[in-house]
């Protein structure tokens, strides 16, 4: 498995030393991708997604550094490569995807320039042979009449045809791996679905891996195979998709699948987690989030739980030798 | 997109019509030529005369009409100072101040841009921090200043270049330039240098802070993403962002130097316009003025429709047609 495994993380630490000490943003996270596998990595806002997926790919904001950990993809220790040989992988092994199809394009090149320089810079091609492979490429993502579209500028695309142009460019170079960092939250509604569903297809189409950060429980739901819920800086349960949907284990977990109104209509409760996400500067002692826990006892003040085995999945959640005290 | 460039070209023969009443409006209100012209002896006869060859018999809008068409033969008149003919004035100086400028904003664009580019993406490091330094330095200090200094070094004590003048110039009809002779392009060197230092500083301060803002922009963050290699990244993508401010800020700049290239001039004793407009205003020689204000704006208008035409040519949201929303200098 783990020989096999696309990307592997192990024990991924990453620090922002700031004018007031070192803030710890991630804090230890273990987690694989196997081949054609979408992870699902899902927490509300600040939980460590973004971090994550920037750490990857090797581009923390400045400041932010690897602390500790090893990040392996394809096999290969990629957290130390110097930056020549990590600029050969972006995008040819690891393609991203950001959140913001409107700000993502470069506003003065036409699309097709963007694709072609692309895949140029990864592959010997001619400009000719780039510019055959593009049109096939935004035909592929679902955009009508490409080969008039790939000389049109970013401006001249809907938001959701910009978000189908930034799939192509991430995977022109037919990475290994996709780090899709909520590809959706910024788009119409109506749009995300099909956004998500030509993601999903592409990928397998490929065989290509994902790691699709949301905060939308119920994209994960409908995309992902497996699911790492974080929860500030740390993985609090991951697990494949349809167990942990069906039977959470963290209360956290609970509270995020509670929210997804698809899935709660017959309950006529939503379940809804109070409070925010400690500071960084500010982790509680023990679990961090007991202060918002419903169930939280006193061990959880006191000690950290580790991700223990519970079922087909993973939690970091006391109450998991005690199963009984979670019926309130 | 035709249409476009036709507006633009429109709006600058507009703004030279308007320009053209107020300096014509200078004619009217200041003065009675005549009188300036002649001296007290003069006959009724001789002003008469003088009166219809100056066209000042004739009713308002005839005049303001002959002006017009006489300016667009180049022809504005007689100067009253010296009873030249101003064109021919102007046309002795205006290619001198031209080269000056012209010249000296080449190399700063050739010097401040990469340098600009240099602080901006090695932020921090030793020589970025020294280059911030001197910018900031060359900013403050007023050109005369470092036009004194360099005739100091370069030609007092070192002996290398020629302190004032102009140096021998060819002749290409009424054009004269200096650039094809070797005394000339020496002559050029130092007050070309003292008006670049300001505005090299300026396009790299200019530079510096437009590509920090850029390098933080999605699209860049997601070029190196795409594993693009910094050469793209810097300059295809960050750099061409970056050049609206610059060329909004280049064609201001020309225009000022034209306009004011008056102190380069008297330190250098540079044979521009500089000196021809101070000797008319000391005089109060209308015509020379009146021509003055023309030909400025005329450099201005110039400058300002190529810079709307680089911005059509650069920025594919503006050709659309319709698109109403333009580019401005911070
Ligand atoms: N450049 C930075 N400097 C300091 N702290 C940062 C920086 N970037 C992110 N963080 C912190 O790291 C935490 C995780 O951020 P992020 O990964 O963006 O969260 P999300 O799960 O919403 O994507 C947040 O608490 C955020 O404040
Ligand atoms: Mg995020």
């Amino acid at each position: 498995m783990a020989a096999e495994a696309v990307l592997d993380i192990r024990n991924l630490v990453v620090e922002f030393p700031t004018r007031r000490g070192v803030l710890t943003a991630i804090r230890g996270i273990d987690l694989t991708i196997g081949r054609g596998e979408i992870l699902g990595v899902v927490g509300e806002s600040g939980a460590g997604k973004s971090l994550t997926g920037a750490a990857v790919i090797g581009l923390l904001e400045s400041g932010g550094r690897i602390a500790e950990g090893e990040i392996h993809v394809c096999g290969r220790r990629i957290d130390q490569l110097p930056l020549r040989e990590m600029q050969k992988l972006r995008g040819r092994t690891i393609g991203a995807i950001f959140q913001d199809p409107l700000t993502s394009l470069n506003p003065l090149l036409t699309v097709g320039d963007q694709l072609i320089e692309t895949m140029r810079v990864h592959m010997p091609l001619s400009r000719a042979g780039a510019m055959a492979r593009a049109v096939r490429l935004l035909q592929e993502v679902g955009i009508p009449s490409p080969e008039l579209r790939i000389a049109q500028y970013p401006h001249q695309f809907s938001g959701g045809m910009r978000q189908r142009v930034v799939i192509a460019l991430a995977l022109c170079a037919e990475p290994e791996l996709v780090i899709a960092d909520e590809p959706t939250t910024a788009l119409d509604v109506s749009i995300q679905a099909q956004i998500t569903a030509l993601l999903k297809r592409v990928c397998r189409d490929r065989g290509t891996a994902m790691m699709l950060i949301t905060h939308d429980m119920g994209v994960i739901a409908e995309t992902a195979d497996r699911v790492a819920v974080m929860y500030a800086g740390r993985i609090v349960e991951i697990g494949p998709v349809a167990s942990i949907i069906r039977a959470p284990r963290h209360p956290y977990t609970k509270g995020l699948i509670g929210s997804i109104p698809s899935l709660t209509q017959r309950s006529e409760r939503l379940v809804q987690i109070d409070g925010s996400m400690p500071r960084l500067n500010a982790m509680p002692e023990g679990c961090a989030f007991h202060p918002r826990c419903r169930f939280a006892m006193a061990q959880c003040r006191r000690e950290r739980p580790p991700l223990m085995p519970a079922g087909t999945s993973e939690a970091a959640c006391w109450h998991l030798n005690g199963e009984v005290s979670h019926v309130a | 997109m035709i249409s476009m460039v036709l507006r633009r070209i429109g709006n600058a023969v507009a703004v030279m019509v308007a320009v053209a009443f107020v300096a014509f409006m200078i004619f009217q209100f200041l003065g009675d030529p005549v009188q300036l012209m002649l001296n007290e002896q003069a006959s009724q006869a001789e002003r008469d005369a003088l009166r219809i060859r100056l066209g000042l018999d004739q009713n308002f809008v005839m005049q303001f009409m002959l002006f017009i068409t006489r300016a667009l033969h180049g022809d504005f008149g007689i100067s009253y100072r010296n009873q030249q003919d101003v064109m021919s004035l102007i046309a002795e100086r205006f290619p001198a101040t031209l080269e000056l400028v012209l010249v000296s904003t080449i190399i700063a664009l050739s010097i401040g841009i990469p340098l600009g580019v240099y602080a901006a993406i090695r932020k921090g490091s030793p020589i970025a921090r020294l280059l911030t330094m001197f910018s900031m330095i060359g900013v403050s200090i007023p050109s005369f200043v470092i036009g004194i200094l360099l005739i100091l070094i370069f030609a007092v004590q070192l002996n290398w270049l020629p302190a004032f003048g102009r140096g021998d110039v060819v002749h290409f009809g009424s054009w004269t330039t200096g650039l094809l002779t070797p005394s000339g392009r020496s002559a050029l060197v130092m007050p070309a240098l003292s008006l670049a230092l300001f505005q090299i500083s300026f396009i790299m301060r200019l530079v510096t802070a437009e590509m920090l803002e850029v390098l933080r922009t999605d699209y860049v963050k997601f070029a190196r993403a795409r594993g693009l290699p910094n050469r793209l990244v810097h300059f295809r993508h960050a750099l061409r962002n970056c050049l609206m401010p610059v060329v909004t800020m280049t064609g201001m700049m020309i225009g000022d130097l034209i306009a004011f290239a008056l102190v380069t001039e008297t330190v250098f004793q540079w044979p521009g316009m500089g000196q021809l407009f101070v000797q008319a205003v000391m005089f109060i020689d209308m015509p020379v003025m009146a021509a003055y204000l023309m030909i400025v704006s005329a450099m201005f208008v110039t400058i300002n429709t190529i810079v709307d035409l680089i911005y059509l040519w650069v920025d594919p949201r503006l050709r659309q047609a319709g698109a109403a929303r333009g580019y401005h200098a911070h």
